[in-house]
């Protein structure tokens, strides 16, 4: 494993000016990605770019802006689909994230794909945006939930996966990695062993995009859903991926705007994909700033961030040992760069709040994966996620103000 | 004392502190030593709702004064709770009505007031006045 060296390290982190500050007199060590990533100066510029000099509604509008932005806007569906290897740029639909591709997935389904009396398959690791639009939409239905359930070191079940799978739900929404554990889903074999049944698979990759290489053809996923602010792009971006056969027959979630085709006072007929899915004015910035997150990528080379991470993974779980009471929470054979953890004898947020001071920045609480941390039986936990960006030197910081603030908390 | 007293003197207190280090072990001492709620007021009812870490708080009417106990699975929280009790029990409902909380700001705690923060000292402040109110009602008839 490779990873960057450290002048291309430094490099990186130059083009990213949130890292450059000091927080509480101390210099920023930013271990909160798996919430949301730092934004480089090319995705930061890109968008005052667009506000600057570009801006304008896009698609319907005959001037000259408003044909260049639809453009630069097209190419970026181009780029997204280029990213994630989908078949054609049509099966990717522009939303506002994770949570809202997920959402009109569930509103599109609910009484076309998925009705009274059927079911549908989830992990016990899911973000609670991979969980309540499903759980609800089965409460409208009287459908059921079914829950693959986790063993002690967060990884699913894949016997219980399949029996579940005998039951014949209509979807299977799993996550590709777990926010709160970090676990690697063998996403790939848990979608055979759907597809083996017939049963249509829903990938959140929010948590796995900027940190591996998707291929959704090669997954074979029939939806993949991810967000650009996770990514080193901008907020208020997401996207959602499906294969035509899926999105071409389902009905459009939200109604107006571009989406439509014809209108009458009586009737409407839709727009084609992806517009059918795409009602009002889209974030256009976001998607443009999207755009050069995606080249920032392209450019950075996904294989050796993945190795990047890894070892600052592997170095961060090496310092954090020596720590008295500390217990991992997830110990996943194939993880990614995300640590929970608990410090037994003291809380969480006592953990973050000192740690804070001391300028590192992690999460503590529950991940909005509630179910995760009663299934392992804790209140919440700290959690540190790291980006391409990261250093060795900040991982030693980060540890021993953990082990700083265990000395104070014990 | 009233409570701008024993603000006053927290306030002085603290100035004493150098860094943060101090001020947090001082904090975590404090947490210690929280007067401690009865286990039978530990119940969903005496949650305060807002914060990351669970927090109980329970209030008594005596001869006109407010007392409060409480209790946090956060040693921390149970800091800033215990200071919030220090300064406001045994004080009449008016009084702690009419009381502001600045001496936190002046303490160089004020991250802690966000409302936007997760342990939810501003609820707890608002569900001491509520406490304060309720008992000012009941005075009153």
């Amino acid at each position: 494993m490779n990873g960057f060296t450290a002048s291309e390290l430094n490099e990186l982190r130059n083009q990213f000016p949130a890292l450059h500050q000091r927080v509480f007199g101390k210099p920023l060590v930013y271990l909160d990605n798996a919430a949301t990533t730092q934004k480089p100066q090319l995705v930061i510029d890109r968008i005052t770019k667009y506000y600057s000099y570009e801006n304008c509604n896009i698609h319907r509008g005959v001037h000259y802006l408003s044909q260049e932005a639809t453009a630069a806007f097209e190419d970026v569906r181009t780029k997204v689909a280029g990213f994630i290897h989908a078949a054609k740029s049509e099966e990717i639909i522009f939303t506002k994230g994770t949570t809202e591709s997920i959402n009109l997935l569930a509103g599109s389904l609910d009484g076309f794909l998925i009705g009274i009396g059927d079911s549908v398959l989830v992990t016990g690791m899911e973000h609670h945006s991979n969980l309540v639009p499903w759980q609800q939409l089965c409460k409208r239905n009287q459908a059921k939930l079914l829950v693959a359930e986790l063993d002690d070191r967060g990884e699913v079940f894949l016997e219980q996966f399949g029996k579940l799978l005998e039951q014949k739900p209509k979807l299977v929404a799993i996550t590709h990695i777990s926010n709160a554990l970090g676990t690697i889903n063998p996403v790939k074999e848990m979608i055979a062993m759907a597809h083996a049944n017939d049963i249509p698979v829903l990938i959140d990759g929010a948590q796995s995009v900027a940190h591996m290489h998707v291929d959704v053809q090669d997954l074979d996923c029939d939806f993949f859903v991810f967000s650009g602010h996770k990514m080193y792009g901008p907020m208020g971006v997401g996207v959602l991926y499906g294969k035509e056969k899926w999105l071409d027959k389902m009905p459009p979630w939200q109604f107006g705007g571009e989406m439509v085709d014809q209108v009458s006072l009586q009737e409407t007929t839709f727009n084609q994909l992806p517009f059918k899915f795409e009602a009002g004015t889209p974030n256009v910035a976001g998607v443009l700033g999207l755009g050069a997150a995606i080249e920032f990528l392209n450019q950075t080379s996904l294989e050796k961030i993945g190795q990047h991470e890894h070892q600052l993974l592997d170095l961060a779980m090496e310092k954090l040992r020596s720590v008295q009471g500390i217990r991992f929470i997830g110990n996943a054979k194939n993880r990614a760069g995300v640590i929970s953890f608990v410090v037994d004898g003291t809380h969480p947020t006592d953990i973050g709040t000192l740690v804070d001071k001391m300028g590192v920045a992690v999460r503590t609480g529950h991940h909005c994966a509630q179910p995760v941390m009663t299934r392992f039986d804790v209140p919440g936990t700290v959690r540190a996620s790291f980006a391409l960006y990261n250093t060795a030197e900040e991982v030693e910081v980060f540890a021993a103000a953990v082990q700083k603030a265990a000395g104070m908390l014990h | 004392m009233t409570i701008k007293e024993i603000q006053e003197q927290i306030v002085s207190e603290f100035s004493m502190f150098e860094d943060w280090m101090d001020k947090y072990n001082y904090l975590i001492e404090m947490g210690k030593e929280v007067p401690r709620i009865d286990e039978r007021f530990k119940t969903n009812n005496h949650l305060i709702s807002g914060c990351q870490s669970r927090v109980w708080l329970h209030a008594e009417n005596r001869d006109g004064k407010v007392y409060f106990t409480a209790d946090s699975d956060a040693v921390i929280t149970k800091g800033i709770v215990n200071l919030l009790i220090r300064v406001f029990s045994g004080q009449s409902p008016e009084a702690i009505l009419e009381a502001d909380t600045d001496f936190i700001e002046q303490i160089g705690l004020k991250e802690h007031l966000s409302p936007t923060r997760s342990n939810g000292l501003v609820s707890m402040v608002k569900q001491m006045k509520l406490y304060a109110q309720v008992y000012k009602l009941k005075q009153d008839n």
